[in-house]
């Protein structure tokens, strides 16, 4: 830590981000309590069903990160101001690791409940789409021959994919409709008790609060980086 | 676009008017703030090393590249937003032929040709092909002809459309003596017909001789620039091998 | 519009008369696609129950892959000797080259495709000369190179781009593949339209969707 930080993003707006990474783990912890000690053991799929209340909220905000990505994507080639990239380079990142995440407990919760490690209805085939999306984004990224054209053809990527998102859901929900034995969400299992519906409930705000802080991390970090590029720009 | 732009000495503005153009890739600049003009019925030359930034400023003239910063008129047109006019307005020829080996000239042209809009394709390509002295070679594969044969097709290709502005870079690489005469023929004949020509070359002696203003690219700034009267190909030299700091 | 179509077609001519020259990208494309139907022989010992239901699998997969390689070359040959830059200056709309390339994409996969045709037929005594079968197949594979054309022009210019295409190309080229698989199937059981119609209409709006979305994108891929 040096005494003498030029990055713009000090001060106001890094203890800002600071207090929603405190806030944000504030949260988890509460979170952990409600999943583990508080919300009653499912009767039917046991232990494993507490996993539903990441897996759920995970996904959520997986979708709200490509959301944002295309948003992003959109608004840097019209518009040309590198913020918006920045937004869209950030969700992928964080999107990524969301995603990540919820392909890994979606497989671990379904494999004890459905003997499969993976459901391909129109969620989870989506799902699985749009992570290998976010990684394409991320290569071109860093396979592109100058930053300037990285930003533009990742945010091409990132729309192109946005637009396939009706034509998955749409086909992969045809295709599982032709398969008798395919198992339908968690949605269907009869209404949620009382403690169980607090406990999402409070999840999906965790995770949304821990999505909003590292998207701000990894956007103040981009911020930081472009400002060095400048510098070192000025300076050659 | 399918206006054919007819030299005309007597337009007014410059041919190409560069305004604080800067393009970037990643940290390292191509091109610092130029400025630059270059005029209507005259031929400029760029002097400079390899990465100096001369083929940059070719690029972006012809709205192959887009600076990161800066304004380019190109023939009356601003290139932002006026991209195919000053795409119609401009020939260029680069490093590359821009050939297809597996045509032939005569192909290659006439394809261009039409893609440029040029009203009568066959006929024009088998002009330029007369003009460059390759209508010998016109029904043989690209593939096949000399490096200098290929340049200079390559130059007709660039002619197709009566471009009002000429950009060529290094137009003498790998010509012979014939060949560069050939050049200077070409540049003097757009030059001479209201157009305007610009183009980078390596050899101080030449480019002077062969052009009536020019300038000198260091690290992607323009380090000198005048009438080729009023400097000598010594000169131009030294200024090339001084240390960088010294621009 | 008029002028869009006519460089459009320019482009395209000159791919024709280049590739009926050369003959090199059909060859090497069709030699790949029997290779990958081939392998499949092995993959699966096939029975003609088992071909009745991975048949259009088997053929799908082939072609998307030997689509891969095929959408791989035909920017490749335009990078190397740099006459995209020749395209670039051309004072047309970016929608044509779009449109020019993604004519000659189609040809290609389409010729390549139906050359297949009779290889199935000894490969796996699987027909495919079904009305049905070619109305999905012709659809789908100009949805193919309709997002493969535009993955093809980033793809070029990256140090991975064998890679880099079937990354970013298959993922967003999966309810094609799910519709002309399922589709392909129906019209062999002799469905007909009731079978497949749901099918072909999902990859005709997908086609449409991502041709217009793609022209519409091409400038900002070919900008320097």
């Amino acid at each position: 830590m040096t005494t003498a930080d030029p990055s713009p993003t000090t001060g106001g707006a890094g203890a800002w981000r600071l207090g929603l990474l405190l806030v944000a783990g504030v949260l988890v912890l509460i979170d952990m309590y409600l999943i583990f000690g508080y919300a009653p053991t499912e009767r039917s799929m046991g232990i494993v069903q507490r996993l539903f209340y990441f897996h759920v909220p995970v996904i959520l905000t997986s979708f709200l990160s490509f959301a944002l990505a295309a948003v992003g994507s959109v608004l840097y080639l019209v518009r040309r101001n590198r913020a918006w990239d920045r937004l869209a380079y950030a969700s992928a990142e964080v999107g990524v690791v969301f995603f990540t995440s919820a392909i890994i407990t979606g497989a671990v919760w379904a494999k004890p409940v459905w003997n499969t490690w993976w459901v391909w209805d129109a969620n989870g085939t989506l799902t699985f789409v749009l992570w290998l999306i976010f990684i394409g984004y991320l290569m071109v990224r860093a396979y592109a021959p100058d930053a300037e054209r990285g930003r533009r053809w990742s945010a091409v990527t990132a729309i192109i994919g946005a637009a396939t998102v009706p034509f998955v859901y749409m086909a992969a929900d045809w295709w599982g409709g032709l398969h008798p034995e395919r198992v339908t969400g968690p949605g269907a299992q009869g209404s949620l008790e009382r403690e169980m519906l607090l406990t999402l409930l409070f999840s999906f705000v965790t995770f949304i609060v821990l999505f909003a802080a590292l998207i701000a991390e990894r956007y103040a970090l981009r911020s930081d980086e472009d400002a060095i590029e400048e510098l070192r720009l000025a300076a050659a | 676009m399918a206006e054919n732009p007819t030299p005309d000495a007597t337009r007014p503005g410059h041919a190409l008017e560069l305004r604080g153009v800067s393009k970037t890739y990643g940290t390292t600049h191509a091109l610092r703030a130029v400025d630059l003009d270059a005029a209507w019925g005259r031929v400029l030359v760029l002097f400079g090393h390899n990465g100096a930034g001369k083929s940059t400023l070719l690029r972006v003239a012809a709205a192959l590249v887009k600076p990161t910063a800066g304004s380019v008129t190109t023939a009356g047109f601003d290139a932002d937003g006026n991209a195919g006019r000053v795409r119609a307005a401009t020939g260029y020829a680069g490093h590359g032929s821009l050939l297809y080996d597996d045509l032939t000239p005569e192909e290659n042209l006439r394809f261009y040709a039409r893609l440029h809009g040029v009203p009568d394709p066959k006929e024009r390509a088998a002009e330029v092909l007369r003009d460059v002295g390759a209508e010998r070679w016109a029904h043989r594969r690209v593939r096949g002809l000399s490096n200098g044969m290929q340049k200079r097709v390559a130059i007709a290709r660039a002619l197709l459309h009566r471009p009002a502005l000429l950009l060529l870079d290094e137009p003498d690489s790998g010509l012979d003596v014939q060949g560069q005469a050939f050049v200077d023929t070409v540049v003097r004949a757009v030059a001479d017909g209201g157009g305007a020509v610009v183009f980078s070359a390596h050899d101080p002696a030449r480019g002077l001789a062969s052009a009536d203003d020019f300038a000198v690219l260091r690290g992607g700034r323009i380090a000198a620039h005048g009438e080729t009267g009023s400097t000598t190909p010594d000169e131009i030299a030294a200024l090339l091998s001084a240390p960088a700091e010294a621009a | 519009m008029r002028e869009t179509l006519r460089a459009a077609l320019t482009i395209y001519a000159k791919d024709v008369r280049l590739e009926l020259r050369t003959r090199e990208t059909l060859f090497s494309v069709l030699a790949f696609a029997l290779v990958v139907a081939f392998i499949f022989t092995f993959a699966f010992e096939p029975s003609p129950q088992l071909i009745a239901s991975i048949g259009p699998g088997i053929v799908w997969v082939a072609y998307i892959f030997t689509a891969v390689l095929g959408m791989n070359r035909t920017f490749l040959l335009e990078h190397e000797r740099g006459t995209l830059d020749g395209l670039r200056l051309a004072p047309v709309p970016r929608e044509a080259l779009y449109l020019g390339k993604l004519l000659s994409v189609v040809t290609l996969l389409v010729t390549v495709e139906a050359l297949m045709l009779p290889a199935f037929l000894v490969l796996y005594d699987l027909s495919l000369f079904n009305v049905w079968f070619i109305a999905i197949a012709v659809a789908a594979t100009v949805g193919i190179a309709a997002v493969g054309t535009l993955f093809s022009a980033i793809a070029v210019h990256t140090r991975a781009r064998e890679v880099l295409l079937p990354i970013l190309f298959l993922p967003v080229a999966l309810p094609l593949l799910i519709g002309a698989v399922t589709g392909s199937r129906e019209a062999l059981d002799g469905e007909g339209w009731s079978g497949m119609g749901g099918w072909l209409q999902l990859i005709v709006a997908f086609d449409i969707v991502f041709l217009v979305l793609s022209s519409l994108v091409f400038e900002y891929v070919l900008e320097e």
